[in-house]
């Protein structure tokens, strides 16, 4: 059995996607360049108000209640791949027939998803959590499926043997798509009219044409097309290598110049993309965020249109002109890279919130794209007698929250760099990964009790200390920034010498001496270094 | 209307239903001495296992004085388990010190431990003190280990009035700007970095997940420290409470009040530092070597248990040593 999922009107479809708030109002779609621009699509609505594709924009705007909506490719792309996915997450073998008609090899399914009348009904529920309103139909073979979508509203199961039958009634015009180029469009047109003429207006009455006289006037087309309305055409289909993209888009007819509204569409865009990697039994781990700008005003399109004479060619002025377009969007960029695979849109759109928030855009945002690198979703087994860890999802918002207060590159896991300069380290991510039973001894008993370190604190940046000199051993210490640092000098052990990088621009040599110091009663312990290539004293730290 | 006050069970620390070995302990308004005492050898005459001996040895189902004690976990150093039981999981623990009192050896010493547990730890540094090398001679698990470094540059944002984690200024509390003329750009630096340790441990604490949260505020003054309100740290008490996570603060003097469950001092005597030269030898003393041989080797901490809500016994202190990483 084979299913077809189509998508009736998608202009508008995907328009709808973009902004279900539509839904409620008559939507017509046109596109061209203006004036001229067209109606190429209207819902059911606009249609009972009289609008109609070929009217002009500016017939349509007579209708108040009319909401228009440029014509967006990015919207139905998305659209398109998110019908892909839904197609894909019920058969590993689909057909990408057209941008709004997909087909489905349903075989060896029923044993997985039960009855072809439930797989139809669940895949008709899986597309309108993505956003789309399908016709669905099941039949014995791809063609009879695909007539069968196009031509009935709603879910249709065609049992094998009765595609005569239930095809019989549709109009001949559903044996062409309704997104054609022009010479496609100009061969259906030259066959629907033979066919009105005949007065053949639907698929039985094609059907019951004989075969030769039909080769003969309409040739090989005209019996593939009467093979069609018969019911009867086998063929395999071609399946769909679909690259793991997943991305959604939506452009904009004013700017947005705040961040709030911004987070609404994003919040939309991220519950579609997240829909469409679980349909997959996907994640993320990484969150690609474009955002088109505006970034010059005052510019208008005659200057734009006119272009600037040059002494040489015309180069030089497309060159500008092609630049002042280009840079009239600039493009903003965030990537949001996640510890770990996930899938939490109310998680992504607080990380991405935090993120804008800390690097704004700086301009008024004219369209906006998101897209999500899918991975294996991560699987932990949780277990009864582990220690607790952070969950990861609120440990990263947590984290990015945390990196707003403190700056981003100070908050994290510690790491050491394979070097002896005193602050050999760096900081990382910190990822607290799924506990699992270590080798490690856990058992919590005095007895486990190691030697305490002498810890050393650490000032950064060092103090600058004036140093007193006895046989060239200090003596006496005194601090200006830090009144507790001086005194005299009880102890000492060193000078113990330290260099390295020599080669670098960073090198550095000091003596380093272990200290204790007296001031008034109290006795601290000090590391006291001498730089010796810039020659200045300073207290790196106190044990304590 | 007449009444009789009569100590809670809980506050006497006895059972909660009467019997009648209590009877002349309760007490009643002096006015109403009478007929209070008729009530109470009523009450007490009443009460269940003279009632019926067969509910003497009912267990009541509240039992006030008997609130769970905390698990007590190791604090790495063995002197210090001894001396408290270890630290109490779901409560606040203070130790306070000057400097080189030892407070960031015990820090790094509870860090270690509960990484080789396997929890997970939170290091919220005021000061960006910490040094990488002595936390790796701690052989604490690097990857279980979150650093927060504060610092004066962050970026500052003013919350309003209303935050719960904003010092109030020294101005709202009525000093004089002229007390603190000698440091003020120190207390206003100490002051920014207390709201960003305020700040991300109210993070940290409702992010949840952590077995051991440090607040270092070793180097905060201590007229600065002492302005976090007493409602915060009430707040952060509450937060831990009931949870497996233990919340260390390291500071110079105390500063959560009753809020804390076990409050510790460390010193280091000024007489008693140790420190030992590698090649000493019986006749020599160890100011008359030379500085390069001699060896910081360790330092002598003292530790006094100055409270502890956990069990009631005598305040005692006890003697440990540090050991230098490169002592061996």
């Amino acid at each position: 059995m084979f299913a077809c999922i189509y998508i009736p009107n998608f202009p508008v479809a995907a328009a709808l996607r973009a902004e279900p708030d539509l839904q409620a109002r008559p939507v017509a779609i046109f596109e061209g360049k203006p004036p001229l621009e067209k109606i190429i699509a209207v819902d059911e609505s606009a249609a009972r108000l009289g609008i109609a594709p070929g009217m002009t924009k500016a017939q349509a705007e007579l209708c108040s209640e009319l909401a228009l909506r440029l014509r967006s490719p990015l919207q139905e792309s998305s659209t398109h791949a998110a019908l892909i996915d839904c197609a894909q997450s019920f058969s590993p073998c689909v057909e990408d027939s057209a941008c709004d008609t997909v087909l489905l090899d349903l075989a060896g399914m029923e044993s997985l998803l039960g009855s072809v009348a439930e797989i139809a009904r669940a895949l008709f529920e899986r597309a309108l959590t993505l956003g789309f309103k399908p016709n669905i139909a099941v039949a014995s073979n791809s063609d009879a499926a695909l007539l069968a979508a196009r031509g009935f509203s709603g879910i249709t199961v065609i049992p094998a043997g009765k595609e005569v039958e239930h095809l019989g009634a549709l109009p001949v015009t559903v044996l062409f798509a309704e997104q054609l180029d022009a010479d496609q469009k100009d061969e259906a047109g030259h066959l629907l009219g033979t066919l009105d003429r005949w007065g053949i207006r639907n698929l039985r009455a094609l059907a019951a044409l004989p075969e030769v006289a039909l080769s003969e006037r309409l040739g090989q087309r005209g019996l593939y097309l009467q093979q069609l309305a018969r019911g009867g055409s086998l063929r395999t289909l071609v399946p769909v290598e679909a690259p793991l993209l997943f991305e959604e888009a939506v452009e904009l007819d004013h700017p947005i110049v705040l961040l709030e509204p911004l987070a609404f569409l994003l919040n939309r865009l991220l519950e579609q993309v997240c829909s469409r990697l679980a349909s997959r039994a996907l994640a993320t781990q990484e969150l690609c965020l474009t955002l088109a700008l505006s970034n010059l005003t005052g510019i208008d399109d005659d200057y734009l249109n006119a272009g600037i004479p040059s002494e040489s060619d015309g180069s030089v002025a497309t060159q500008t002109t092609s630049q002042i377009i280009s840079s009239r969007q600039t493009k903003f960029t965030r990537k949001l890279s996640l510890p770990l695979p996930m899938l939490d849109a109310k998680v992504f759109l607080k990380l991405l919130q935090l993120d804008l928030n800390a690097h704004p855009p700086g301009a008024p945002i004219m369209q906006i794209h998101l897209s999500a690198e899918p991975a294996r979703p991560r699987s932990a087994q949780g277990g009864l007698f582990l220690p607790p860890a952070p969950e990861p999802e609120k440990l990263e918002l947590t984290l990015a929250r945390i990196a707003g207060i403190v700056g981003e590159d100070r908050v994290g896991a510690l790491e050491l760099l394979d070097t002896h300069h005193p602050e050999g380290f760096r900081m990382r991510r910190f990822v607290a990964e799924v506990a699992r039973k270590t080798p490690q001894k856990q058992t919590p008993d005095s007895s486990e009790a190691q030697a305490a370190i002498t810890a050393l604190r650490r000032f950064r940046p060092p103090l600058r200390v004036n140093v007193m000199l006895e046989n060239g051993q200090p003596s006496r210490l005194n601090c200006a920034k830090k009144k507790e640092v001086q005194g005299e000098v009880l102890w000492k052990a060193g000078p113990w010498r330290s260099s390295g990088d020599w080669w670098e621009r960073d090198a550095w040599s000091r003596d380093e001496w272990d200290l204790a110091v007296r001031n008034g009663e109290a006795v601290s312990f000090y590391r006291l270094v001498h730089d010796l290539l810039g020659g200045g004293w300073f207290i790196e730290g106190t044990y304590d | 209307m007449s009444s009789v006050v009569v100590p809670t069970s809980a506050a006497l620390g006895r059972p909660f239903l009467f019997d009648a070995q209590s009877e002349g302990e309760v007490s009643c308004h002096p006015e109403r001495s009478g007929k209070c005492a008729k009530r109470v050898a009523r009450a007490v005459e009443g009460s269940l296992p003279s009632l019926d001996p067969k509910l003497a040895g009912v267990i009541p189902a509240s039992r006030l004085e008997a609130r769970p004690a905390p698990e007590m976990v190791t604090s790495g150093i063995a002197e210090i388990d001894a001396l408290t039981g270890g630290l109490p999981r779901g409560c606040l623990t203070e130790i306070y010190g000057t400097a080189s009192s030892g407070r960031t050896s015990v820090m790094l010493a509870a860090l270690a431990a509960a990484t080789r547990r396997g929890e997970y730890c939170a290091l919220i540094d005021a000061s960006d003190a910490l040094d990488p090398q002595s936390v790796a001679s701690s052989e604490i698990n690097l990857d279980r280990l979150l650093w927060v470094r504060c610092s004066d540059d962050a970026p500052k944002k003013s919350k309003g009035n209303n935050s719960p984690t904003r010092i109030p200024t020294a101005a709202e509390l009525g000093f004089t700007s002229r007390a603190f003329d000698f440091q003020k750009k120190n207390a206003h630096e100490s002051e920014h970095r207390l709201e960003q340790v305020l700040r991300a441990t109210d993070l940290l604490l409702e992010s949840g997940g952590f077995g051991l949260i440090v607040l270092d505020l070793a180097e905060v003054l201590p007229q600065a420290a002492r302005r976090i309100p007493l409602t915060t740290w009430f707040r952060f008490r509450r937060a831990v409470e009931h949870k497996p996570t233990m919340l260390l603060v390291v500071e110079q003097q105390p500063i959560a009040g009753s809020c804390s469950s076990l409050l510790l001092r460390l010193g280091v005597l000024s007489t008693q530092y140790s420190v030992l030269s590698s090649n000493r030898s019986a006749d020599e003393s160890a100011s008359s070597l030379p500085s390069h041989a001699q060896l910081l080797t360790g330092l002598e901490i003292h530790i006094e248990l100055i409270r502890s809500r956990l069990e009631r016994k005598p305040a005692q202190s006890v003697m440990f040593e540090t050991q230098a990483a490169w002592a061996g």
